[in-house]
Order: structure tokens, then C-alpha cells, then sequence
């Protein structure tokens, strides 16, 4: 198991605070009028998404959900593309006809958020069998939440990669909640990780707020899938602090819980609070980093305002290769 | 050429092998297609020629399966998934209608899902109502997908390469009263290209546009019309989406009159788009009687021959919907 140097360390501190700039900057801009639809926030997630895509090389592969945009940071899609297309931009990834859940980016290894709860599993598998039968050692790592654990293409999809030892990790984000409903009442298993040994692989689950500890396990699981020994699944328990979606008013969890949350189990401070401790960070550098990711995301904003609008010729492309 | 005749349920699997010797990309999946070889024996012997890595026998798991073929199709593989009866599908609908058809549109070009899904479908055969169904409209209405229906040996064998070759998700609707019929298929391979109908017949009096295996009923029907004077021109579409709307409408220039027999239900069967498209068309201006259509009753496909048979387009129907619009 790696241990991490402190640039390693650094630039995971560095995408988290990514991660939480881009969603806070999206906020405003839909609260701004700016962006239209809807979209799923995940500040709050922003370990589970660096921890995991930290034990990734650029050739492995990711597949996402709804709450989608810090996998997409995680694994090196760039915010100027993903902020194009959140304000439906030629420029975005996706030529503006994507928007926030369909945010893909292959060149990295990123292939795809997804509007269909589940549906990324089995996408997944299909990856990873194409890795096997071409002999090109990479894996697939399927992210996904609490709630799709009792869509049928959960259980369908981990049992095809178990019996074919596909090279998979399933990265379940426990966030409590699916929508409005709590995962105590959806499941009757104390941990999801449980399930698992349904389908003879490993479950394990960790606190996907360490990014370090996510890290870890993760490759663990990594290394087992690139020996042959198929997949793993995980289930990291987090905590989304905003709603489900833009509508969300959240009347089924107390703010005392998301207080909670927020102030002792901060994924981000805890992560900086570390590495002073560890003399890997200073105030000042982390200050510097601030200002930095406020600068990619000034320019990622200014990138996305200055981009053309999708010609109306562009309706009916791309629909057939 | 050599030539020789063989069945439709050899010509798909001769096919599949051929691609699959040509291109290493190429592989199949699907429940039981290994040693029993597929519910009606398209796969027999392939697995003893191609092994389990490329001829994959899946789990009961159709969700799974059909995401699987998709997501192999985005990193640069070219499956073949067997969905047993095309009943099935609809456990794998939304890898097919909200994966698989929209991800090149979504992802803006970036992916293409190059997988080719053979449903045995259709009527006829004492399965009843899960396993009889035609419901190929359904994935005619669905942007990004492509959409097959041979008739014959011949055409099986040539669509299948062309399917296989195209990058784009493509839907084959086989049915299963075709298997065993013979026809003359050429030992090498052959594309048939997509959007292009065959006139399997041609005729003066009226023109009918037939689907899968009422193109061989409508045949029959012919037969027997031209004994009582009456000529029509039978045309069969062979690929629905693709649709080539061009000889379509010529014909009917020609004859002035146009019928569409279906085996799926007639109300938003895929013969109502073509009825549709010819009255939209500038065949209108030629036509001496209203677009018709005969499809299949409006009921779950019954058990009972006698009613199995009443539930969809027979010869004798077509005849009597051939004379209806001639007013004979």
C-alpha cells in the first residue's frame, strides 16, 4: 500500500477544495439565473470522490450518477469544460446537449454521469469485460449512492462481474439518503457492504469522509481487480450537506443532523487539520491553494460566459455514428 | 458466388462466425448460446468453434447483460447480445432506450455504442402472451436506435454483417416461424445496405408494404389475387429505421393504392408511420383510395391455435383487406 508523499497529499487537499468551489460556484449561478434544469450537489462528498479516483491511473476507468460533478473533477475532467456545459455551451464536454448529468469525458477515463439510478453498473461491467477480452489492464470503478443498492442493476451487475472476475471496484457514496428516503428504512441490512458476500466478493465499509482511508481501501480493492480477482465492493459513509436537487427542502432530516455534519465531520477541515499536524501544510500555503482554485474557477466561469451558444443546426448531430 | 440453401437461423449464425473469424472485436452473449445453443439454435456449434471467452453465456440477468453489451460497445468491442424471446427485452429497456441511444447525442459525439441485439420475436408458435410479442414500434420511436426486420434467409444473412459492421446500436427483430425456412444464401460474405426496400413482387393494382413474416403471407395472398385479376406489388422495407420512404412512394405512383400488413398490433404499430408517412407524402396527389392498414387484433397473444392465429393478419385477412380497398 502507497504511502502518499506530501505533493500527493496536497493535490488531494487541492481537488477537494475543487470540488466544493465548483459546486458552491454553480449554486450561485443557478440562484443568478445562469444555469437552468436542476442539479445535484455533492459538497460535503468530496472525499469519496478523491479518495477513490486518487488509487486510479488515467487509464483506468469511472462511471458516475447524478451527483456526478466531483467524480468528473476527481478523475481530471477539467472545470472549464464541465462549466461550459452547465450553461449549455458549444465548448462544454458534451457541445451543451449533455448538461450536469451527462458530463463525460473518455479522454480521462470518465465515462459518464447518468440520469438512470443504477445504471452505471452494468455500463460497467461491459467496460471492464472489454478491458479483459483486450488485454489492456485497466479497471472500472462504478460510483454510486445508497440508493441504487435496491435497483435490480445493482444486484445483477455484481453478480456478472463476480462470476466473470471482471477487474471492478463498486464505490457505493452512503449518503443516508436516496432523495427523501432514509436508507434505514429502504434496507434491512445494517450495512450495505453486506450485501456483498451475496455474491462471494468482498465488502467492506469505511468512513468516506478520511480521504486517506478511502484512498487506501480503495486500492486495495484496485489491486485485486488488475490481478484478476474481481471486483470489491465498498461503502463509504458520507453526507451530502445540500438537498437531494434544486427543489429539495429537506423536510426529512433535522438540521441538528446536518449540523452535525458540517461542523465535526467536515471532510475538507479534517483533511487540512492532518496535514498542519503532520507540518505537510501551513496556513499560508493553504490560503495560497484558495486562491488559486479561485482563480480556475473565475476563469473557468469567465470561459464558459464568453462561449457561443450551440448553433440550432446542431439539434439533429450526433444522434447516429 | 457459391450458393446454396440454407436456412434463416444458419444464415444469422453463419453471419455472426464469419465476422467473428474477420474481426477479433466481434463476440457474442446471451443465456444458454453455448452448448445448447440459444432457445432456437442460432448459436448451435459456435461455441465449440469460438470458446466461452467470445461466445459468453450469461447469468438470467438481462438488465445486466444488455448494459454489459453496451458499455463492451463503448470501449471499442462489437457485441452481440441474444435476448432469448424479444419479450425479454423489456427488463433491458433502459440500457437500450436511455443508455445505448442517447449516449453519442448526450456525451456531444464523443461515444459511439457499436452492439448489435437479436430479438426473436413475433407470433405462431403456441407461446403465448409473454413470448410472442411484436414490438418493434417501440424501438422505431427511439432516436439513435436502428431498427431491422429481415424476412428471408438471404436478407438475414446480409443485414446481420452490415448490422454488426455499423456503429450504431441496431436492433434485429428475428421471428421465430423463420428459422427454418430455406432460401438461397450466397457461402461469402455480403452487406445489404440499410434503408433500402426489396420489391419482392411487382404489380399494377396496389401496392402492400409487408413486415417480417407477412411479407410470406402477403406472398401467398398475391397468388391467389392474381387469379381473380387483381395485381398488387408487395414491398418489403426489410430495415424500419432506416425507412426508405423513396420506393415506397414510387410504387404507389404507380399502382395508386396502398396497403400496410403487420403482425404487431395495428393501433401505433410501425405501420401506421408508413400509412402515415405515404398520406404525407406526394404519393397523396396519386392515390384513388385511403391508406389502409391490417395489423393485429388488440389483445395479449392467446395460447389457443385457433385463437393465436385469429390474432394476427392470415392470408385469408389480407386477401379480404386487398379486395376492401379495391372496393371489390
Amino acid at each position: 500500500m502507497a504511502n502518499y508523499t506530501s505533493e500527493q497529499k496536497i493535490n488531494m487537499l487541492y481537488d477537494m477544495m475543487l470540488i466544493r468551489g465548483f459546486e458552491e460556484t454553480v449554486e450561485k449561478l443557478f440562484q443568478d439565473g445562469k444555469i437552468h434544469g436542476t442539479m445535484h450537489l455533492c459538497i460535503g462528498q468530496e472525499a469519496t470522490a478523491v479518495g477513490a479516483c486518487a488509487a486510479l491511473t488515467r487509464e483506468d476507468k469511472i462511471t458516475s450518477n447524478h451527483r456526478g460533478h466531483g467524480h468528473s473533477i476527481a478523475k481530471g475532467t477539467e472545470v472549464k469544460g464541465m462549466m461550459a456545459e452547465l450553461l449549455g455551451k458549444e465548448t462544454g464536454y458534451c457541445k451543451g446537449k449533455g448538461g450536469s448529468m451527462h458530463i463525460a469525458d473518455l479522454n480521462v477515463g470518465n465515462l459518464g454521469a447518468n440520469g438512470i439510478v443504477a445504471a452505471g453498473l452494468p455500463l460497467g461491467t461491459g467496460a471492464a469485460l472489454a478491458s479483459k477480452m483486450k488485454n489492456e489492464g485497466y479497471v472500472v470503478l462504478c460510483f454510486f449512492g445508497d440508493g441504487s443498492t435496491n435497483e435490480g442493476a445493482f444486484h445483477e451487475a455484481l453478480n456478472l462481474a463476480s462470476v466473470w472476475d471482471l477487474p471492478m471496484v463498486f464505490f457505493c457514496e452512503n449518503n443516508l439518503y436516496g432523495m427523501s428516503g432514509s436508507i434505514k428504512e429502504m434496507v434491512n441490512v445494517e450495512h450495505i457492504s453486506e450485501r456483498a458476500k451475496a455474491y462471494g466478493i468482498p465488502g467492506v465499509t469505511i468512513n468516506g469522509n478520511d480521504v486517506l482511508e478511502v484512498a487506501k481501501t480503495t486500492e486495495e480493492a484496485v489491486a485485486r481487480a488488475r490481478k484478476g480477482e474481481g471486483p470489491t465492493l465498498i461503502e463509504a459513509e458520507t453526507y451530502r450537506w445540500r438537498g437531494h436537487s434544486r427543489s429539495d427542502a429537506r423536510k426529512y432530516r433535522s438540521r441538528d443532523e446536518e449540523k452535525d455534519w458540517r461542523k465535526n465531520r467536515d471532510p475538507i477541515a479534517r483533511f487540512k487539520l492532518q496535514l498542519i499536524e503532520e507540518n505537510v501544510l501551513t496556513e499560508e500555503k493553504f490560503a495560497e491553494l484558495e486562491e488559486r482554485m479561485e482563480k480556475d474557477l473565475a476563469e473557468a466561469v469567465q470561459f464558459a460566459e464568453e462561449s457561443p451558444e450551440p448553433s440550432l443546426d446542431t439539434l439533429t448531430a450526433d444522434i447516429y455514428a | 458466388m457459391m450458393v446454396r440453401e440454407i436456412t434463416y437461423a444458419d444464415a444469422i449464425r453463419e453471419a455472426m462466425s464469419q465476422r467473428m473469424r474477420a474481426d477479433d472485436d466481434v463476440f457474442i452473449l446471451g443465456e444458454d448460446i453455448g452448448i445448447y445453443g440459444g432457445a432456437f439454435g442460432v448459436t448451435n456449434g459456435m461455441i465449440e468453434e469460438f470458446g466461452p471467452e467470445r461466445v459468453r453465456i450469461t447469468p438470467i440477468s438481462e438488465a445486466a447483460i444488455s448494459g454489459c453489451a453496451v458499455g463492451a460497445a463503448m470501449m471499442g468491442m462489437r457485441p452481440i447480445l441474444e435476448i432469448q424471446f424479444s419479450d425479454f427485452v423489456m427488463i433491458a429497456m433502459d440500457n437500450i432506450v436511455n443508455q445505448a441511444a442517447k449516449m453519442r447525442y448526450m456525451f456531444g459525439g464523443k461515444a459511439q455504442v457499436p452492439t448489435v441485439i437479436r430479438l426473436p420475436g413475433g407470433s405462431g408458435a403456441g407461446f403465448a402472451a409473454q413470448h410472442s410479442q411484436s414490438l418493434e414500434a417501440w424501438m422505431a420511436h427511439v432516436p439513435g436506435l436502428i431498427v431491422v426486420q429481415p424476412s428471408n434467409a438471404y436478407d438475414a444473412k446480409g443485414l446481420m454483417k452490415t448490422a454488426i459492421n455499423n456503429n450504431n446500436p441496431v436492433l434485429f427483430y428475428e421471428h421465430k416461424l423463420l428459422y427454418n425456412s430455406k432460401g438461397d444464401v450466397p457461402e461469402e460474405e455480403y452487406e445489404i445496405p440499410l434503408g433500402v426496400a426489396e420489391v419482392k413482387r411487382e404489380g399494377t393494382d396496389l401496392t402492400v408494404v409487408a413486415t417480417g413474416v407477412m411479407v410470406h403471407r402477403t406472398l401467398e395472398a398475391a397468388k391467389e389475387l392474381e387469379k381473380e385479376g387483381i395485381s398488387i406489388e408487395v414491398i418489403d422495407p426489410r430495415t424500419l429505421v432506416p425507412l426508405d420512404t423513396e420506393t415506397i412512394i414510387e410504387s404507389i405512383k404507380k399502382t395508386n393504392r396502398a396497403l400496410v400488413v403487420y403482425e404487431a398490433v395495428e393501433r401505433g404499430g410501425y405501420g401506421a408511420e408508413i400509412a402515415s408517412m405515404i398520406g404525407e407524402s406526394d404519393a397523396f396527389d396519386f392515390l384513388d383510395a385511403p391508406v389502409s392498414r391490417l395489423g393485429g387484433v388488440a389483445t395479449p397473444i392467446p395460447y389457443n391455435p385457433k385463437l393465436e392465429k385469429a390474432a394476427v393478419p392470415q392470408v385469408e385477412n389480407i386477401i379480404a383487406k386487398v379486395k376492401s380497398v379495391m372496393n371489390k
